[in-house]
């Protein structure tokens, strides 16, 4: 026993840097993992205040550039209700109409950009309190950005497409051919879609969008354009994609909110059952 | 609640909001990230306590990774090179009589201050970078990350230990 005491007294800073290193450790493991950060993450009443104080200093320089981006998206939705208002709509019956409404967009202000990690995360200014949980996805005018992976009751944080953990449905442009949007770390402007069949035909300058297969993102929002093609093996190719967004400028987002998801998830869950 | 209390609190604080205020939206090249923050275990008195020592610098990079999403990587890097710091010194300093009490840094010869900031920022670096890749193929881009980046950090370091710190040589 007293060797025991006499071991921990000599020992004493070596154990507690490993214990100290083992929580250090624990909590980067978890991080790697989609979901499980459970401790350690921005979204929570604190850092989430601090990121918001430090947010208006700086939104300041950007109101020119935030401005022009609004409106363009202003002009580019009022033309779409343009062409929207030829069709009769009152024609249509209303029941329909409603069930045709999927998705609902709230917007939200990114109080926090990261684009330079192997593995991005983006804080924004909307919480459970906007009803924003995990797994809403978020766009913006020009496409996909991420994927709500936390939030507290102000706050939540994304998980941006730049980061190595996440995998998002994807399919070429006016065909059914699908594939899955991952980043290899290394450019932040250009993306990777893998598992797409071979027989696909495509050229480079195609465009990407979302697959609509998850519950996530609606069918069709924008991610890039083709870039490069590379051949992968015999089955699958992989193709180098170009994002339309700038995802070194993200100033305001809209979250996706799915009202039929937990339907959906209900239904999925039953027939793996 | 001694000043030496204050001194280090303030700055411990000091450093985290420059960190994510500042720093952590920095990027040149694409690749330097400089890690400023870690000035707080080069001024952390060799003198003090090293238990208390050492749990500073695990909250330290603690309190980064609360606010970059990071897991526990900054914490295990700093804890790191906190613990190492001691022997690393002893090393270069290649004394055999080490008196931490009599010990001045100033009076070390340039190139051997200059190899214990760089040695240590490097280490810090490479644990951030490994950690956040996460896998050894990706060994290239950690090393590409933390050269370029330890340079940024030491270079901001030069200059605030240009600015700030009373030469008594």
């Amino acid at each position: 026993m007293q060797q025991f005491f006499n071991f921990l007294v000599k020992y004493k800073y070596f154990l507690l840097f490993m214990l100290l290193e083992f929580f250090a450790l624990f909590f980067t493991i978890q991080s790697h993992s989609f979901h499980k950060s459970i401790f350690v993450n921005s979204s929570n009443q604190f850092t989430g205040a601090v990121l918001n104080k430090i947010d208006t200093f700086r939104t300041y320089f950007n109101l020119t550039s935030e401005n022009k981006s609004l409106l363009e998206e202003n002009t580019f939705l009022k033309n779409k209700l343009a062409h929207f208002y030829t069709e009769d709509t009152l024609q249509k019956e209303k029941s329909t109409y409603h069930n045709n409404l999927k998705f609902k967009y709230i917007s939200a202000k990114v109080i926090r950009n990261e684009f330079t990690k192997p593995n991005n995360y983006l804080t924004i200014n909307k919480g459970e309190k906007d009803s924003v949980f995990s797994n809403i996805g978020a766009v913006n005018e020009k496409g996909v950005i991420g994927i709500v992976n936390h939030s507290s009751k102000n706050y939540a944080t994304l998980i941006s497409i730049l980061n190595q953990n996440l995998k998002i449905n994807v399919k070429l442009k006016h065909t059914d051919y699908f594939g899955s949007l991952v980043w290899d770390g290394v450019n932040y402007n250009v993306l990777q879609v893998i598992d797409i069949p071979r027989q696909a035909e495509f050229i480079i300058g195609d465009t990407i969008v979302t697959g609509g297969q998850s519950t996530i993102f609606p069918e069709g929002i924008p991610v890039g354009k083709i870039l490069d093609i590379k051949i992968e093996n015999d089955r699958y190719v992989k193709i180098e994609v170009k994002l339309f967004n700038d995802m070194s400028a993200i100033g305001h987002v809209y979250l996706i909110i799915n009202p039929h998801k937990n339907e959906i998830k209900i239904l999925e869950d039953n027939n793996n059952e | 609640m001694n000043n030496a209390f204050f001194k280090y609190g303030f700055l411990f604080v000091i450093l985290i909001l420059l960190q994510v205020a500042v720093f952590n939206n920095i990027s040149l090249f694409g690749y330097a990230q400089p890690m400023f923050y870690i000035l707080f275990i080069f001024l952390y008195p060799i003198t003090q306590r090293k238990s208390l020592f050492l749990f500073l610098a695990f909250l330290l990079g603690l309190s980064i990774d609360f606010f970059s999403n990071s897991g526990g990587m900054n914490a295990a890097a700093t804890l790191f090179i906190a613990y190492i710091r001691l022997p690393i010194l002893k090393a270069i300093s290649r004394k055999l009589e080490f008196d931490k009490d009599l010990f001045n840094f100033n009076n070390l010869t340039f190139n051997k201050q200059f190899s214990y900031l760089f040695i240590l920022t490097f280490v810090h670096h490479f644990i951030i970078f490994q950690l956040s890749y996460f896998k050894f193929s990706a060994l290239g881009l950690v090393l590409i990350n933390t050269l370029f980046s330890s340079i940024f950090t030491f270079v901001l370091l030069l200059i605030y230990s240009g600015l700030f710190l009373k030469k008594t040589r």
